[in-house]
């Protein structure tokens, strides 16, 4: 098995523009082009082979692309922040949860927020979050700028709605006055097998479906004053998870229900 | 491409193809062959170095992204008349290693941990550590390591008195 990536060009963007601009130029060219941003999930698929883009697009070098700013109870977060400024910024105290449950130390300080997003998984502890707060995105491509709902993004597992020649430049996370976050993985760092986030009235799942699942059925009941009980026995109800490798389908079923239990009791709904 | 990049406090240059990962640059362009590569995709932590003294997986990079950077190895942390770092001698004197593959990732992931955490519980460092993987040593003598190396105490730790 190869565990080296095939050649490809390199481009150091200086600015978003320039990224933008290098992106619409490949494209024209019949080129695939890769945004080069923390590596952490494409330089494994590179070195797999899994993935050979002709030209990587480096953007770490993009002034201003790793400001966080909170503007009346949005935390704004630059595309190329890392998930270890994340863990440790105070204004959003679900997102510096999350953070902390992605990847190791040495992934953290590299890895970056849109680079998660963009990146689609569904067991991914930002996507999840996204959903969940009703986070949107800021998205620049050759025509310009436009902002879309983060849960917009995911079509499916490591896919998502982004063009070739676009680029996420921000991702703004509503602060949820009341929250919850669960997770469980076999070893601490490890993908997520099932995520549980609850923010303010929003129920968001991750590891049971192609794509993080929101419950209606779920939200309905917490609206209404439900009990942890209640709001969890609706969203089981709605569950289909699929079972693989690392999970079958009952035990995800059974943590998504333990851990959403949890998730909820932080949040301070009654038992 | 050309790149220029301090490693261990040298200015080095290098020429290199863009896709040659930083951990190959260290390893066969400037011969620092104790950054080891064990899985090559990010996963078991074995090729960790400091990148502007933060962590990253040395196979994860590419040499290009490093311009400008300063980068550690395991080559850089003892002392320049070659005593050994305080951490290197805890994973001695703790059994903190046994084949001795994963230790350079070991040593530079503990190293940011104490620079971070100065002093961790138990539960912190294994939490810390967890992106490093050993399949020799069953971990407790790491954590041993770490731990004593956070509290040099002679006579306790079996740190020597240097």
């Amino acid at each position: 098995m190869p565990v080296k990536p095939a050649p490809f060009e390199y481009l150091r963007a200086a600015s978003v523009d320039e990224a933008v601009a290098a992106l619409a130029s490949c494209g024209a060219d019949g080129r695939e082009a890769k945004i080069l941003a923390g590596g952490q999930s494409l330089v494994p698929l590179l070195a797999l082979r899994m993935a050979r883009p002709d030209v990587l697009v480096d953007i770490n070098r993009v002034a201003d692309l790793s400001d966080l700013a909170l503007v009346n109870g949005v935390l704004h977060v630059g595309a190329l922040t890392r998930h270890s400024a994340l863990a440790t910024q105070t204004d959003h105290p679900l997102l510096a949860e999350a953070a902390r449950w992605i990847g190791h130390p040495a992934i953290r300080s590299r890895g970056t927020a849109a680079g998660s997003l963009a990146h689609a998984d569904p067991s991914a502890e930002l996507s999840v979050v996204a959903v969940a707060c009703g986070a949107t995105v800021s998205v620049v491509g050759p025509g310009g700028v436009r902002s879309a709902p983060a849960a917009d993004l995911f079509t499916g597992p490591l896919m998502s709605t982004l063009a070739e020649d676009e680029l996420i430049t921000s991702v703004s996370f509503p602060v949820p006055a009341r929250w919850g976050f669960a997770e469980f993985a076999r070893r601490h760092g490890d993908f997520a097998l099932v995520t549980a986030v609850v923010a303010d009235g929003a129920i968001a799942l991750g590891g049971v479906s192609a794509v993080p699942m929101r419950s209606a059925a779920g939200e309905r009941l917490l609206a209404g004053g439900g009990s942890v009980g209640e709001v969890t026995a609706a969203v089981c109800a709605e569950l289909d998870p699929t079972g693989d490798l690392h999970a079958s389908a009952p035990y995800r079923r059974a943590l998504a229900v333990e851990l959403l239990g949890r998730a909820l009791r932080q949040a301070g709904v009654p038992c | 491409m050309k790149v220029e990049l301090t490693v261990n406090g040298e200015p080095v240059r290098l020429d290199v193809e863009p896709r040659r990962t930083l951990a190959d640059a260290l390893r066969e362009d400037l011969s620092l062959t104790g950054t080891h590569l064990g899985c090559e995709h990010g996963v078991c932590g074995a090729c960790t170095v400091l990148v502007d003294d933060e962590p990253a997986r040395a196979c994860l990079m590419f040499a290009v992204q490093a311009d400008g950077a300063s980068v550690t190895t395991v080559e850089g942390i003892e002392s320049p008349d070659g005593q050994l770092h305080p951490l290197q001698e805890a994973f001695v004197a703790h059994h903190g290693l046994q084949c001795g593959f994963c230790t350079p990732g070991m040593l530079i992931s503990a190293l940011h941990l104490l620079r971070t955490h100065p002093e961790p519980s138990r539960e912190t460092i294994r939490a810390e550590m967890s992106g490093n993987i050993c399949r020799c040593t069953g971990y407790a003598g790491i954590v041993d390591a770490i731990q004593a190396a956070a509290r040099p105490c002679p006579g306790e730790s079996g740190l020597p008195a240097h």
